[in-house]
């Protein structure tokens, strides 16, 4: 009697995995009406798939009928596979089991496009609706936005959701137009414009009235995929920093490319995703973000594409001798945080550590900088004379020589976050 | 050097501090009961915890602590490590001794040390949060067991009562053999008779559970396949994440 609702689930998480998203963070939703769950802070990761990646939503497709036919997506109407729709009863009780017991933070609800875009969509809202009234649940929903929705349908989801989302999919136009004829990013960026909208007619209405209700409290986000088409790096972080600038985007997720298709214009299937180059855009997404980088000095004409063998901050670094050494007992905190191998918890406690004194090199050590890397671009209390200038060919093999053996180590290079 | 040797509380070890003071002990070495070999030559100094003299000397050090730092305190006591013990009572001198900001001074090994060990108590704290998994028994209370290495459980009930507000719920630490439950108003510490022993498969005996329990710890293992991208896979920071040491907890791993 279980295997109807296995065989639902196995398509349409399944179907729904490709989306990179996972994140049940940046809401501020708290149990006030004695309800159930909470969605405030930084969410948690409850598990890890076995590729590494954070497991906190259920994610999951309503159903993966679709009346398009995108040459990227699985779910594409020319492609012959298994088919499921979930009952709204279903994706409710299913949401409600798990979290309860403590295996999710919250929802992220997907669905292929069956009939047309507002049939679709009020499904999608019927189901985040119940869980709240009906549930009362105060978790975490992530939403997706279907393109060519009503503005009534998105107004009445953003009442629900903490995070909604569309996604580009391509990085440009072009690439678009390839795969997804029928697709253009003109209708991703009308919800988004739209949400957008409202979530900062909410707020200002919020600064003047306490009572006003939420509006997608934790913004929107979009997903760029990465390698199916032959955007440069320059190409794929200029959009992604336009949308951030353009429609206040919380994040944009970059996804290698799983070939799914035999499809002539994509990469075949059993060809190796590009997981470097995906680590390598959000390190420089990162940057961007948090570490005061303009997009032009991470990539432009000159230096059009992320480097596979070194990270773009130390590529930076490289690039840029004259701004070197840093002295960590003088400069400013935003130079600091540009040295490779400083992090922001590392430049911080730098910052405070030497209004007690002169920092020397154990200092250093012991604040947990990755000194192999950084000594290259710093001065300390006991830094060594330096008599030559090296050049940057010369430091990047010494820093690539000494961490050889951590890059060998990992399966198909996959790297983490700095 | 002076051998002070005390309980293991949090009451004992702030007393400790106090008595150094009044004794007018200048350097200290700190062990608790449980790690003390006795020494002939050396009987060393038995502190008696007194709740008034802990009170004291934890009111002084708020003085001089932020909310962040006593948090960083309280957390680091919990780890139960012996030189930690030894670290929190440096560290409480050096506050006391010195302007309020000197915690700040991250060059400090003391400082340093405390900061370091709240942080992996923290940790622990937050993969709990994450980890535990509740199963539904018969009679609608929602149970988890764990073996933590610090003593996280005094750091839980906010989480967990904040959002599982309208389930009862207990979470059982099988090592220290305490627990706590949560009745839909507050949560309280409480101890059973006769705790399940943890097993490989953290679960309780199917006579104990609901009966959709099954179900759902099935759905579970299947979505934790289904959402698995092969063409990605990557064990080495899989185990990053998940040490192995947590597996246990997790009902996924075990389909
Ligand atoms: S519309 Fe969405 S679900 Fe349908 S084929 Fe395109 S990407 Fe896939």
């Amino acid at each position: 009697m279980y295997e109807r609702i296995r065989e639902k689930l196995g398509i349409l998480a399944d179907a729904a995995k490709y989306d990179v998203s996972c994140s049940s963070s940046g809401s501020n939703r708290k149990n006030e009406n004695k309800g159930i769950g909470n969605a405030e802070g930084t969410g948690i990761c409850h598990t890890y798939t076995e590729d590494g990646r954070c497991v906190s939503l259920l994610k999951i497709l309503l159903t993966n009928h679709c009346i398009y036919d995108c040459a990227f997506c699985v779910s594409r109407r020319s492609n012959d596979i298994k088919r499921a729709a979930f009952t709204v009863e279903e994706v409710v009780e299913l949401t409600m089991n798990f979290y309860r017991r403590n295996y999710i933070e919250g929802l992220f609800l997907s669905s292929g496009i069956f009939k047309d875009a507002d049939y679709t969509m009020e499904r999608l809202v019927r189901i985040v609706k119940n869980l709240r009234h009906e549930e009362r649940f105060n978790g975490y929903i992530h939403l997706k936005t279907i393109p060519g929705a009503s503005d009534e349908l998105l107004h009445e989801a953003g009442m629900y959701a903490d995070r909604m989302s569309i996604n580009l999919e391509m990085p440009t136009e072009t690439g678009l137009k390839l795969l997804a004829p029928e697709k253009s990013h003109a209708e991703v960026k009308k919800p988004l414009k739209y949400i957008q909208n409202n979530i900062i007619r909410f707020e200002s209405e919020k600064a003047l009235i306490k009572s006003v209700p939420k509006f997608v409290p934790a913004g929107q986000s979009t997903q760029i995929v990465v390698g199916a088409t032959p955007e440069s790096d320059k190409e794929i972080l200029y959009t992604a920093h336009s949308f951030y600038q353009n429609f206040s985007l919380k994040r944009v997720y970059y996804s290698g490319y799983i070939p799914i298709s035999y499809d002539a214009r994509l990469p075949a299937i059993g060809s190796q995703p590009p997981l470097i180059r995906e680590n390598r855009l959000y390190q420089a997404d990162w940057l961007m973000r948090f570490y005061g980088f303009k997009v032009q000095e991470i990539l432009n004409d000159f230096h059009p594409n992320l480097e596979a063998d070194v990270d773009p901050k130390l590529s930076w670094a490289l690039r840029n001798l004259d701004q070197f050494p840093v002295d960590i007992n003088t400069a400013d905190y935003y130079m600091i945080l540009r040295v490779p191998g400083i992090g922001v918890s590392s430049a911080l406690k730098i910052v405070q550590a030497r209004k007690f004194g002169r920092l020397y090199q154990y200092h250093l050590r012991q604040l947990g900088i990755a000194f192999g890397k950084a000594r290259h671009f710093i001065r300390y209390a006991d830094s060594p004379v330096q008599l030559r200038e090296y050049e940057a060919g010369h430091i990047k093999g010494l820093i690539l020589s000494e961490s050889k053996s951590k890059y060998k180590k990992n399966p198909l290079n996959q790297l983490s976050l700095f | 050097m002076e051998l002070y040797i005390f309980d293991g509380s949090l009451e004992g070890l702030l007393t400790t501090v106090f008595e150094c003071y009044r004794r007018k002990s200048p350097a200290i070495k700190l062990v608790t009961e449980a790690f003390h070999v006795p020494d002939v030559f050396d009987p060393g100094y038995r502190v008696i915890s007194d709740r008034a003299k802990g009170k004291r000397v934890w009111k002084g050090l708020c003085k001089k602590l932020g909310k962040e730092w006593q948090f960083r305190f309280y957390n680091a006591f919990l780890s139960e490590q012996p030189e930690t013990y030894q670290h929190l009572l440096n560290l409480a001198r050096y506050v006391i001794d010195h302007p309020s900001g000197a915690c700040e001074n991250f060059a400090h090994p003391d400082v340093l040390a405390v900061s370091q060990t709240a942080q992996k108590v923290h940790r622990e704290k937050h993969r709990m949060e994450a980890f535990i998994r509740f199963q539904k028994t018969g009679d609608g209370i929602y149970y988890a067991h764990i073996e933590p290495d610090f003593d996280v459980l005094p750091l839980l009930p906010e989480h967990f009562q904040n959002r599982y507000a309208d389930q009862r719920w207990i979470i059982y630490d099988l090592k220290r053999k305490y627990g706590l439950y949560y009745d839909l108003e507050k949560t309280e510490e409480i101890e059973l008779d006769t705790a399940p022993q943890m097993s490989i498969v953290n679960t309780l005996p199917s006579g104990l559970l609901d009966e959709k329990e099954e179900l759902y710890t099935l759905l579970w293992q299947d979505y934790f396949k289904s959402t698995n991208i092969q063409a990605r896979k990557n064990t080495r920071l899989h185990v990053r994440h998940v040490p192995r040491r947590y597996w246990k907890y997790l009902s996924e791993k075990q389909g």
